[in-house]
């Protein structure tokens, strides 16, 4: 079997976020991580490939420094990296981007396409199925679990207030949960490896039935019209006090605001 | 593709068991205005399996037209029909706007439809607003008018972004629940109700479904809540919840959480608020034992009254909170029950 797995290296916002003095995000001071649903897609692939066998390519765009995610995901176990890198590819939505990554994944053989759910900078959860449209396969997301029997996939797939049980025939593109796993940690063994292991680098030319018109900024539907920081509504009042004046003061602003 | 052609602001209907979703009525209230200032029509694309009688509701929450799919194929969700189904209605009716609550229904369909019909998505937004694209004139480019602006947070909720789809129709947005208004609904409304089908053919895509698994919710949907008794870490323990329970029972709220609770296994999932939970906008939050995180704050920020109590006094959440109470949870919260009960029951 053999399983593509798509991830992303982003700022890490747990650490906080730092901005320039004009406002926007200053990415180079922040730290950057694999994008934790797409880690665990990829803990996802991991446990696949011990399971039943299988060969793992971890594939990301982005700027050069992404390589260091793919030597990760292959530090943890996957296979092969593939990065997808070149000026005319920034700047991608969704739309440029899903196009870009299945015009690399195109070149791949592939049972199985994993991407996380969402990357934790954008948000958006649309990149996994705008791959699946663009290579005209199934797309299950928000998977909680994933088996394989035979030849098709059968997953449990996430929504507000249950779970369907799904399933499908090969190739099919998955999205994972983070909730779906713990990933594993690095080996010393495949830290090792991984730093000396070839990395594949793909530029505009190596990505197939991917038209111009479609990629990097200018093949974005979606325009930022503005950006900035969000404005937050200011603080209100801040009292300091003993619990039984605390108490009459919230009772009297519940009185005062007609809560009660 | 000719922008000119396009008209009209089209919601989809979500629909679960052949209930019609709560942001699909919220979805009509935005669409209303938004085609208001269009001077155009508000339809919603109603799909799914012995649904045709749902199409009243839609026309009180505002729709003037509804388009309905109605199909064996669209019985339970499944991302290929019902993608088949919208694409369909979009290359058939071309319409100006396309919006898609951002659930976990929408936020699979949604894109897996604009990629269909080669067009542009936008997530999650929080705020829909007809304007100019740039939106100020700049020489050397056209300044487009009547433009979707579409705009959302990103990054856990530190940035916002405006976005614009200036060249490709229709214009596709999906929209957090519990951000828009619904109307008042307008009892006896009656819309044009037109069917189509569109023709389904399975094929590997669409894929089997061998179950389906409802978890058993016994408590009010957060989102729902006038009032909400909300607990984060500094709770200290899954019992002592039962504090902030019994404030939620006098007062007739409900109690959720933050994500750090729902980490720890306290509370469930569909508890939580914040960037990754659900977002609310309660009459009263109270932040109990939360430090206020940006993405929480992301989730909650607008509420009409935030009262929030924590120990900490630089906890950031007192910077969001309308009144701050620096104090300890564990003796003001029982104390807070008794004399709200004691205020109730005089009242009565």
């Amino acid at each position: 079997m053999k399983i593509v797995v798509c991830v992303k290296q982003v700022p890490d916002t747990k650490g906080g976020v730092k901005f320039n003095p004009d406002g926007t995000l200053d990415r180079g001071a922040m730290l950057t991580i694999m994008n934790p649903d797409d880690k665990a897609g990829l803990e996802a692939a991991l446990r696949l490939k011990d399971q039943y066998g299988a060969e793992v390519t971890v594939v990301t765009m982005g700027l050069p420094k992404a390589e260091e995610v793919l030597r990760e995901a292959m530090a943890m176990g996957a296979d092969k990296g593939v990065l997808v890198t070149d000026r005319v590819l920034g700047g991608a939505d969704t739309w440029a981007t899903s196009t870009t990554l299945a015009g690399a994944i195109r070149n791949l053989d592939y049972d199985l396409i994993i991407t996380g759910r969402q990357a934790i900078d954008g948000d958006t959860a649309q990149v996994g199925p705008q791959i699946s449209e663009h290579l005209n396969i199934p797309v299950i997301s928000y998977a909680q679990d994933i088996k394989i029997e035979g030849d098709s996939v059968i997953v449990e797939r996430q929504y507000e207030d249950r779970y369907h049980v799904v399933k499908a025939k090969m190739p099919c593109l998955i999205t994972a949960l983070s909730e779906l796993n713990e990933p594993r940690y690095m080996t010393p063994g495949g830290i090792f490896d991984a730093y000396k292991a070839d990395i594949t680098v793909w530029g505009r030319a190596d990505l197939k039935d991917v038209d111009d018109a479609n990629l990097g900024l200018k093949g974005s539907p979606t325009k930022i019209a503005k950006a900035s920081d969000k404005v937050r509504k200011g603080a209100g009042e801040k009292v300091t006090l003993d619990p039984d004046e605390a108490v009459s003061y919230i009772v009297d602003k519940l009185k005062v605001k007609h809560v009660i | 593709m000719n922008l000119e052609e396009y008209k009209g602001v089209y919601v989809f209907a979500q629909q679960v068991d052949n209930e019609i979703s709560s942001i699909a009525f919220e979805l009509l209230g935005k669409a209303k205005d938004l085609a208001k200032d269009l001077n155009t029509e508000v339809t919603a694309m109603l799909l799914g399996s012995g649904i045709k009688g749902l199409a009243d509701q839609l026309a009180e929450y505002g729709a003037d037209k509804v388009i309905v799919v109605d199909d064996p194929e669209l019985k339970d969700y499944r991302t290929e029909p019902y993608a088949h189904a919208l694409a369909s209605i979009i290359n058939q009716y071309k319409p100006e706007i396309v919006l898609v609550g951002a659930t976990a229904i929408g936020r699979d369909l949604g894109p897996r439809v604009s990629a269909r019909v080669a067009t542009g998505l936008t997530a999650d937004c929080t705020v829909l607003e007809i304007g100019d694209f740039p939106l100020q004139a700049m020489p050397g480019q056209e300044q487009l008018h009547n433009q979707l602006l579409m705009t959302r947070p990103a990054f856990g909720g530190n940035t916002i972004a405006t976005i614009a789809c200036p060249y490709n129709r229709p214009q596709m947005a999906t929209v957090r629940a519990g951000v828009m208004q619904k109307i008042d609904p307008i009892k006896g409304a009656k819309a044009v109700v037109e069917e189509f089908n569109p023709g389904f053919t399975p094929d590997n895509k669409y894929v089997e479904i061998l179950d389906i698994v409802k978890s058993v919710v016994d408590t009010v949907d957060i989102m729902d809540a006038k009032i909400l008794v909300s607990g984060g870490r500094g709770v200290g323990s899954p019992e002592n919840f039962k504090l902030l329970e019994d404030l939620a029972e006098v007062l007739g709220g409900t109690v959720s959480c933050s994500r750090a609770v729902v980490d720890s296994g306290w509370k469930p999932k569909d508890l939580q608020v914040g960037q990754t939970g659900k977002t609310v906008r309660p009459n009263v939050y109270f932040a109990i034992g939360i430090s206020g995180a940006i993405q929480h704050v992301a989730g909650m920020e607008e509420s009409d009254i935030i009262i929030a109590i924590n120990k900490d006094a630089d906890a950031p959440i007192f910077d969001v909170a309308d009144y701050g109470i620096v104090g300890d949870l564990n003796k003001i919260v029982p104390k807070l029950t008794e004399a709200l009960k004691a205020e109730i029951a005089a009242s009565k």
